[in-house]
């Protein structure tokens, strides 16, 4: 068993050092996380390590008791269920890092988004979020269609697949680098530690002794 | 050739079947002997008639036109279903009324999470018995039914429905703003909750009380914390953990975070948990003015227990023994 009791999930790919500072400074040692990236399982110190949108999954699911992973995903895997069970996953704190910015961009110049909705009556939007992005476009009341991609956004308007795209920017570079421009941002996305609603009755004790010891930090 | 049934449901086999049966037939002997008469009730009922009281999760998700094209639904809960029932076969009886089912419901599910559509409940409303006493009782089947059930390992979280409303009318917060903290209290979303406090015009006190105190869980020393604005639904608890009898008091914890999805709850709410499974296996609470909208203002308590999921406990908790061996 870990010094903390618990199983924690953490994102590998860009949250991932700022996690493991943070757990650092909570006392979780973090060195054989960060120099063995094949092991996926630390069980000695409490922590598995995953991509940043499975880590709801495997917390709602109760295998891990915390995770770290962003608002974006948090937002685009959404938080009720429909079945009256209640919510999947509980929201405990606000990390701070891994800042980034949902945003509504297109191509640089008169934006094609806009002409689109006023000629085609619809505009084409590809993302990796659908579900945010249709809830955005649907509260402002206008009419997309969602186009789901897995890769490399930037690409979608470029070739004409779509007018705009909905995605995760951190400091502008890769959208100016391809030539697209900010319409409109949609929401701050930080870092968020999340408990498994169950874990949070049962091991009350232990997460807000780590929530208490995140605070002081 | 395979044939495919709709995401959510099951085929049911003679292995799992059996398990299930033993494990029902354990439950019922339980609600039996603490005096509650099993009944049924249809699946499908009237839209008009099961939407008369506050649903909020329990919403029916499956509708049907009958051949005169009244709008039939699938039931998503018994509890409603029950209260109908008292409403219209026991008009005149005198309470408190005992009822136990075992009966499958229907919900919406969210498509790959793995959740059912058709589940069945396992749970006892008892009617016309005020709390604290009746909840006392309902929190004692429902510990003697997992006794019997054979699950070593649950603990029962208790919190109370008023209490985060009587907390924002204590401290003055504006009437636009509280489905607002409720709601992001209810999906377990504090750091919406905090964002939301800030946006309030209230005192520094005030705002710490609104994020610490739907915190508190854990044992009953907590009851003793909490100052004045929740005194009235602490004291609830208090009461009701005065009235549990030692074994059913050690299972407990005091959660005054707690809410359940249906909008009917008016006081103390209860949910299962245990280590093994992520989710609630079971919950429950008190809803007194639900029997009202059935034409009984009478005050009711209740649980379910979710079969499958307890089952689930059940095998978990054997593999943990057998690992230990």
């Amino acid at each position: 068993m870990s010094s903390t009791g618990l199983t924690i999930a953490v994102p590998r790919g860009a949250l991932f050092d700022d996690t493991l500072d943070w757990l650092e400074r909570l006392g979780v040692p973090t060195g054989e996380v960060r120099t063995n990236d094949r092991k996926l399982l630390f069980e000695d110190v409490g922590l598995i390590t995953m991509r940043p949108s499975d880590v709801p999954t495997y917390v709602a699911a109760g295998a891990a008791d915390l995770g770290v992973t962003g608002k974006d995903v948090l937002m685009e895997q959404g938080d009720a269920a429909p079945n009256g069970s209640g919510r999947d996953v509980y929201e405990l704190r606000d990390l701070g890092f891994g800042r980034c910015t949902m945003v509504v961009a297109s191509v640089a110049g008169p934006d094609r988004a806009a002409e689109a909705l006023r000629r085609l009556g619809v505009i084409r939007v590809a993302t990796k979020y659908p579900r945010v992005a249709a809830a955005h476009f649907e509260r402002t009341g206008r009419q997309v269609e969602i186009i789901e991609v897995k890769g490399s956004v930037e690409l979608a308007p470029l070739t004409g697949l779509v007018e705009a795209i909905v995605d995760l920017t951190a400091t502008g570079t890769t959208l100016r680098e391809n030539n697209l421009v900010i319409r409109e941002t949609l929401a701050v996305c930080t870092a968020r530690l999340i408990a498994n609603p169950v874990a949070h009755k049962l091991k009350a004790a232990a997460i807000d002794e780590l929530l208490e010891r995140s605070r002081a930090s | 050739m395979i044939f495919p049934i709709p995401s959510g449901t099951r085929d049911v086999l003679p292995d799992e079947m059996g398990e299930l049966r033993t494990l029902t037939e354990r439950l019922r002997a339980v609600f039996s002997k603490a005096g509650y008469g099993e009944v049924y009730t249809p699946a499908l009922e009237y839209e008009g008639v099961i939407t008369r009281g506050p649903l909020g999760g329990a919403r029916p998700a499956y509708r049907v036109f009958d051949e005169n094209g009244e709008v039939l639904v699938l039931r998503s809960d018994m509890t409603v279903p029950i209260a109908r029932l008292v409403g219209s076969r026991y008009q005149a009886s005198e309470p408190p009324l005992r009822f136990a089912y075992f009966a499958h419901c229907y919900r919406g599910v969210r498509p790959q999470r793995g959740q059912p559509r058709e589940f069945l409940q396992a749970g006892i409303e008892l009617v016309g018995a005020a709390a604290p006493g009746g909840t006392a009782e309902a929190v004692t089947v429902l510990c003697n039914a997992l006794d019997a059930a054979g699950l070593m390992r649950y603990r029962v979280g208790i919190g109370d429905a008023a209490l985060y409303p009587a907390l924002m009318e204590a401290l003055e917060v504006p009437h636009e703003q509280r489905p607002r903290l409720l709601s992001e209290l209810g999906h377990g979303d504090f750091v919406g909750l905090e964002n939301a406090l800030a946006e309030l015009s209230i005192d520094e006190r005030s705002l710490e009380l609104l994020l610490r105190v739907p915190q508190l869980r854990g044992g009953p020393d907590i009851l003793h914390g909490p100052p004045g604005p929740v005194a009235d639904a602490v004291a609830g608890l208090r009461s009701i953990h005065a009235l549990l009898a030692a074994d059913v008091a050690e299972r407990v914890i005091f959660d005054l975070g707690l809410s359940r999805a249906p909008g009917y709850y008016t006081g103390a709410v209860f949910e299962v948990y245990d280590p093994a499974v992520g989710m609630p296996i079971g919950g429950g609470g008190r809803y007194d003015h639900l029997l009202g909208q059935f034409g009984r203002e009478l005050p009711a308590v209740g649980f379910a227990l979710e079969v499958e999921k307890l089952h689930q406990a059940l095998a978990a908790e054997e593999r943990l023994a057998e690992a230990v061996r």
